[in-house]
C-alpha cells in the first residue's frame, strides 16, 4: 500500500484543518455553551436550535449557501472584502470558517451538558471564597467539566476530518489548500482508481476507529473513577 | 379478527391481486414497458425533454436516475438495475464495454459537448481574451480535468493558447461541470470554462460575457450511450436507443447547445470566436418538433 504525493498532501491538510478548527471551536463554543447552560432567556431555544442546525441540514445545502454568503454578493463576502481579506471560498481559511459552522453542535452540546450537570453549587462555593469569574472558570469549571471538553474536542476534530459535502461545495479542489482526504478519496472513486481509494479509505477508517475507541475508553474511565456517586 | 373481517380482507386481497394482474396483462398486450435508465447529471434537462417526447410516442415508461458518470459506472458494475447508461464521457462506456457489461456493438455517441468560457460580468470575456491572458481576474473555474471531459478540454484549450502555466495558480476545480457553473454563477470565480448547454438552459446567454471555444482547440467532448446486459431483451430499450438516433431527438439535443454526430458544426449557431455580448435565442430550447 503506497500513497502518492497528492494523497499525503491531502492527509496533512486534513490534519491541519481539523486541528485549527478544533482550537477555534473550543474558543468560540465554550462561551456559547456556557450561555446556553446558564441563561433563563427566551432566546435559549432559538440559539440552541441554530447551533444544532448543521446536524439536520444536508452538507451540500449548507455548503451551497456558504458559497453564496461568502461570495462577492453575500454578506460574509462583503464583510471580508471590506476588511481587506478578500473572498473566502477556495481558500484554507474559507474551509476553516465553514467547518466551524458545520462542527459547532458537536462541540457546544457536550460542553453545555457538562456545565449543566455541574449545577450552580460549585460556583456559589467558589464565589464565597472570593474567586472571580475567570478564576472560578479555570480552577472550578474546567477541571470538573473536563470530560465534556475532551469529548467536545475529539468530536469536533473527528467530525471535521470526515467533512465532505461542505468542502466539496466551497473548496475548489486546490492541492495543499482545499483538497482534503475525503475529497481525494471521492476523486479516486470518480476516476475509477479503486485501489488508491481503498488505501486512503483504509487509513481513514483506522484513524476514525482509534479516535472513537479512545473517546469511549476515556468516557468509561471517567464514569467509573471520577463519578463514584453516579453523576 | 372476526370471521366477517377475515372474509372481507380475503376478498379485498384477491380483488387487489386481480386488478394488479389485469394491469400487468394489459401492459403485455400493449407492449408497453417500464425501464430504468441511468443518465449523467449534466444531460438532465435535455433527457427530461427527450423522454417526454419518447414516452408520448411509444407508450413506454422511462424511469430516469441521474448521477455522476463515475458513480453510475460503479453502480452498474455492482448490479444496478439499469437498461441503458447515458454517460457524460466516452471513457466509462468504453470501460464497461471492455469488462463485458454491455451488449456488444451498442455503444454510440449521442451528443458532443460545446465548451464556453463564461463570466457573469459584462465585457469580461472578449474575443481577444485579454483578461485571461493578462491574469486580470480572481479565479478561473473549470471541471476537474481528471474526472470530467469538460475539464480535460479546458486544459487542452489553455495548452493550445499557451496559458496553462500562467493561469494554473488561479484554477479552482469543480467536481463536475454543474459545480463549476455554480462557482461562476455565484460570482466567486470571475471566469470559468462551462458547458454551453448550461448557459442556454439557465437562460444566461444574454447576461455577462461568453466566448464559445472553437472546436479545433480541443478533442471533441463525446458523450456515449450503451445498452447494458440487463436491457438486452427489452423492446423499450431498443426503441429508446433508436429514438436517440432520430432527427427529432437530434434537433432537441442541438437546441440545448450540444452537437450531434451527423450535424457537426453547421447546426450550431456559433462556431467561431465571437465578441460579447452574444444572444442565443431562448426559444431554441423548445424547438418545433
Amino acid at each position: 500500500m503506497s500513497f502518492s504525493e497528492a494523497d499525503i498532501a491531502a492527509i496533512w491538510l486534513t490534519l491541519k484543518l481539523a486541528s485549527t478548527v478544533t482550537v477555534l471551536l473550543l474558543i468560540i463554543g465554550t462561551p456559547i455553551a456556557w450561555w446556553l447552560a446558564k441563561t433563563q432567556s427566551w432566546l435559549k431555544g432559538p440559539v440552541g436550535a441554530v447551533v444544532a442546525l448543521p446536524l439536520v441540514l444536508p452538507p451540500t445545502v449548507l455548503g451551497f449557501y456558504l458559497l453564496l454568503a461568502m461570495g462577492p454578493n453575500g454578506f460574509i463576502g462583503q464583510l471580508t472584502e471590506n476588511l481587506g481579506w478578500g473572498l473566502l471560498p477556495f481558500t484554507f481559511w474559507g474551509l476553516v470558517v465553514a467547518s466551524v459552522f458545520y462542527s459547532l453542535p458537536f462541540v457546544v452540546q457536550p460542553i453545555q451538558n457538562a456545565i449543566e450537570s455541574l449545577g450552580d453549587r460549585p460556583l456559589e462555593v467558589a464565589a464565597t471564597l472570593r474567586a472571580g469569574p475567570f478564576d472560578s472558570f479555570f480552577t472550578v469549571v474546567l477541571p470538573l467539566a473536563k470530560s465534556g471538553f475532551i469529548t467536545a474536542a475529539i468530536l469536533g476534530f473527528a467530525h471535521t476530518v470526515g467533512e465532505f459535502g461542505v468542502v466539496l461545495m466551497i473548496g475548489g479542489n486546490i492541492p495543499g489548500e482545499t483538497r482534503v482526504v475525503s475529497v481525494q478519496i471521492y476523486d479516486h472513486v470518480e476516476a475509477l482508481e479503486y485501489a488508491q481509494a481503498h488505501a486512503l479509505s483504509g487509513v481513514m477508517i483506522a484513524f476514525s476507529f482509534f479516535v472513537l475507541l479512545g473517546l469511549y475508553g476515556f468516557q468509561r474511565k471517567q464514569t467509573s473513577f471520577l463519578s463514584p456517586r453516579g453523576v | 379478527m372476526t370471521a366477517k373481517q377475515l372474509l372481507l380482507s380475503t376478498v379485498l386481497f384477491f380483488a387487489g391481486s386481480g386488478l394488479w394482474i389485469k394491469q400487468l396483462y394489459a401492459a403485455e398486450i400493449n407492449g408497453a414497458e417500464e425501464i430504468n435508465v441511468a443518465v449523467a447529471s449534466n444531460f438532465k434537462p435535455v433527457m427530461n425533454d427527450l423522454v417526454a417526447h419518447f414516452q408520448q410516442q411509444s407508450g413506454h415508461r422511462v424511469k430516469l436516475s441521474f448521477g455522476s458518470s463515475g458513480k453510475i459506472f460503479a453502480q452498474i458494475k455492482y448490479g444496478a438495475p439499469f437498461y441503458i447508461f447515458f454517460s457524460a464521457d466516452q471513457a466509462k462506456p468504453i470501460a464497461l464495454e471492455q469488462e463485458g457489461l454491455i451488449e456488444p456493438n451498442s455503444r454510440f455517441t449521442y451528443a458532443i459537448g460545446t465548451l464556453a468560457l463564461w463570466s457573469t460580468k459584462k465585457n469580461f470575456v472578449t474575443e481577444e481574451l485579454l483578461r485571461l491572458k493578462s491574469g486580470d481576474f480572481n479565479k478561473l473555474a473549470m471541471a476537474n480535468p481528471k474526472l470530467a471531459p469538460y475539464g480535460a478540454a479546458a486544459v487542452e484549450v489553455l495548452d493550445h493558447l499557451s496559458l496553462t502555466a500562467s493561469t494554473q495558480p488561479k484554477w479552482v476545480q469543480g467536481e463536475n461541470i454543474a459545480q463549476t457553473y455554480q462557482f461562476v454563477s455565484t460570482g466567486n470565480a470571475d471566469l470559468g470554462f462551462v458547458a454551453l448547454s448550461q448557459i442556454i438552459d439557465k437562460g444566461h446567454s444574454n447576461s455577462g460575457s461568453i466566448w464559445i471555444v472553437p472546436e479545433a482547440f480541443h478533442q471533441p467532448i463525446r458523450q456515449d450511450v450503451v445498452l447494458l446486459k440487463r436491457g438486452k431483451n427489452s423492446r423499450a430499450a431498443a426503441e429508446l436507443l433508436q429514438f436517440m438516433r432520430s432527427g427529432e431527438a437530434k434537433k432537441i439535443i442541438e437546441a440545448y447547445g450540444y452537437k450531434t454526430l451527423t450535424s457537426t458544426s453547421k447546426t450550431i449557431p456559433i462556431t467561431t470566436p465571437i465578441t460579447t455580448p452574444i444572444t442565443i435565442p431562448i426559444t431554441m430550447k423548445n424547438p418545433e418538433v
